[in-house]
């Protein structure tokens, strides 16, 4: 019975094809939109987190609260390694705007002023030339380390390596030029030009670091090291908050906190045109039952019983809206592809986001068609064939 | 002729009760419909008995409770008192299903407006009942083939109904109801909707239909239609008011070339 009613409703589909197709119309928005949008962010999800986690396993952060007066020196660096033994290393970022003159090209970024090991806690790598060296930061060379974007829009090709750029004044040496980190998530971290901390203390004429940044000396041991950064700052400026302190991973997870919900809430907003699609379908259906009246009247007078005709309408609008998730969930991967693609990001297409579009589009043809199918089969034959 | 008529039911009144090879059989046969509060009664106490291989008319004007005891004849209804054996078997009992199997085994329907599906090529239509009763689809498309073939449709089961004249989709009406091998053939108004030419071609193929054996009901306001049966029960206000042979000599046979009027 299940073989004929499939046969009967695909006949009654193709008398009809334009109303089948826009019909399904509906469910095809709704499956597309949950499969691009759910793949999309899931692909975002995936470029944050690699990108996160390309800046170094074990990097620390500390930010000091200056709304609470807490100030932090380039030499306090050596006080924090020593006093939290869980880091190898640490270095301080003493950040500023600045504005780089090369020839007649001038260009607004900003500058760090920071110390040797910050190349390596960061997870960063050069392209050209050296990095800063100990002897940079006790001499307070001129020297300086560009971030790509910086060389590309002073030097425009040319060989930036030992050439001499003018920042806020001061005359500083390309020293080096540092690999791309890819991507754009946040603050570009191409866009930087690195000098030593008391070369950028004089430009910027301020001692006061933006952050510390240090390693642990394991990804186990990190919590361990920032719950100790986070004691000996509150008692050093005795401040319950004296500084925000960030591991990798608690970044990375409240990162993923934040996409995965973005994901959740867009799979939801798309889910709700999927229910108007379903309830398209139930309107579709209820308008063909009362059209189609003379024939379920005559169905059930040669034989059809009540189940027979329920089937019979339920398989139609099951369906409807399952060759709708059928090109909904193509349109939808495709497009997902297409603009991971164009984004640069991993192929994020979700096959289990498709497996279950596809069962709930299915279910919605079900539970949207079982109102009419009902209504179908409960037509008395009498007064289904008297109709005209 | 009302003489006659009245033996004639007196012959067939004394075969109730007794010939086991009677088809149909009505007993006080009664149908009340409640509308509000008021109780409308459309068949009062309907006795006749209808034997294998007959052809009758049941004639009456509107409101005479013949469309009534058509629904009822065809299982599509059920009585308010009284008895209907269909083929020796109290249908006035069953629920929605038992009567859709009833129905699909032992009536086989024809309609003024052939009801024929029109998606579904004549073939197909004619198929339809044997898909209900679940039969596999060799065997149903052998036995819809016969019946096209017994109403010379052979060369059209590939058509849509809409691309059959008048007379070939109410031919394909009476191959869907001879495909599943009925106890009794219920034909309303079978040419009510079809030209005289086509009308007579319908009822020249129920005679057939009647002379290889089957049993033939024909519900009907049409005279013209009556003279092609053997037998007519005429109904009014939910009686029958006369049920009697029809005399040889005004009715029609195969052979007859008279036009219906």
């Amino acid at each position: 019975m299940l073989r004929e009613s499939l046969r009967m409703a695909w006949r009654s589909l193709v008398a009809s094809k334009m109303r089948a197709f826009l019909t399904m119309l509906g469910i095809i928005i709704g499956v597309g939109a949950v499969i691009a949008l759910i793949s999309i962010g899931q692909a975002a999800t995936g470029s944050v987190t690699s990108q996160v986690q390309a800046l170094g396993s074990n990097l620390i952060t500390v930010t000091p609260s200056r709304g609470a007066g807490v100030t932090l020196q380039p030499n306090d660096v050596t006080w924090l390694q020593r006093v939290v033994p869980q880091i190898s290393q640490a270095a301080p970022l003493l950040t500023g705007s600045v504005t780089a003159l090369y020839g007649s090209k001038s260009y607004s970024t900003t500058i760090m002023g920071t110390t040797p090991p910050s190349l390596k806690i960061q997870g960063r790598t050069l392209t050209e030339g050296r990095y800063l060296i100990p002897s940079d930061v006790t001499y307070r060379r001129g020297v300086a380390v560009l971030g790509p974007t910086v060389v590309q829009n002073l030097f425009a090709g040319q060989n930036p390596l030992g050439q001499t750029i003018e920042v806020n004044g001061t005359p500083l040496v390309v020293v080096g030029v540092l690999k791309s980190a890819g991507g754009g998530f946040g603050a570009n971290q191409d866009d930087v030009i690195l000098t030593p901390v008391t070369t950028a203390e004089e430009i910027t004429g301020t001692t006061q670091v933006s952050a510390i940044i240090a390693e642990a000396r394991s990804s186990q041991i990190a919590p361990l090291a920032v719950a100790q950064i986070e004691a000996v700052m509150n008692h050093r400026f005795q401040n319950q908050n004296a500084a925000n302190v960030l591991s990798q991973d608690q970044i990375l997870s409240t990162l993923s906190t934040i996409t995965g919900t973005l994901t959740l809430m867009l799979g939801g907003i798309s889910g709700i045109s999927l229910l108007v699609g379903g309830i398209g379908i139930m309107n579709i259906m209820l308008v063909t039952v009362t059209e189609r009246t003379r024939e379920i009247g005559l169905r059930k007078a040669i034989g059809a019983k009540r189940g027979a005709i329920l089937l019979q309408f339920l398989v139609e609008s099951s369906i409807l809206s399952l060759i709708g998730g059928a090109i909904g969930a193509a349109l939808g991967a495709g497009g997902a592809s297409l603009m991971s693609r164009a984004l640069g990001w991993a192929s994020g297409v979700n096959t289990g986001a498709i497996v279950l579009a596809l069962v709930f589009s299915l279910a919605v043809g079900m539970v949207f068609g079982i109102w009419p199918a009902m209504r179908a089969s409960r037509l008395d034959p009498i007064e289904a064939l008297r109709q005209t | 002729m009302v003489a006659l008529a009245a033996v004639a039911r007196v012959a067939v009144a004394a075969r109730v009760g007794t010939d086991m090879s009677d088809v149909i059989r009505v007993e006080h046969l009664q149908r009340v419909y409640h509308l509000g509060t008021v109780d409308v009664p459309a068949l009062r106490d309907i006795d006749f008995a209808i034997p294998e291989g007959q052809m009758v008319a049941i004639m009456g004007p509107s409101g005479s409770g013949k469309s009534t005891l058509l629904n009822l004849l065809g299982c599509l209804d059920r009585p308010s008192g009284g008895r209907y054996l269909l083929a020796g078997e109290d249908v006035g009992r069953k629920n929605d299903d038992e009567l859709a199997t009833v129905r699909n085994a032992r009536i086989g329907f024809v309609f003024q407006n052939y009801n024929l599906l029109p998606q579904l090529t004549a073939l197909e239509n004619v198929e339809l009942p044997l898909v209900y009763r679940g039969l596999p689809a060799t065997k149903r498309r052998r036995m819809a083939e016969a019946a096209l073939a017994s109403v010379g449709l052979t060369d059209r089961k590939g058509h849509r109904p809409l691309e059959l004249s008048g007379g070939q989709q109410q031919r394909v009406g009476v191959a869907r109801a001879l495909a599943g091998e009925p106890d009794v053939i219920l034909a309303d108004e079978p040419t009510g909707n079809l030209d005289s030419v086509s009308g007579q071609e319908v009822l020249r193929l129920f005679l057939e239909l009647h002379r290889s054996g089957r049993t033939i009901i024909i519900v009907t306001h049409d005279d013209d239609v009556a003279t092609y049966t053997e037998r007519t029960i005429h109904l009014r206000d939910g009686v029958v008011v006369s049920d009697g042979e029809v005399p040889p000599e005004q009715r029609r046979g195969l052979d007859d070339e008279r036009g219906a009027s």
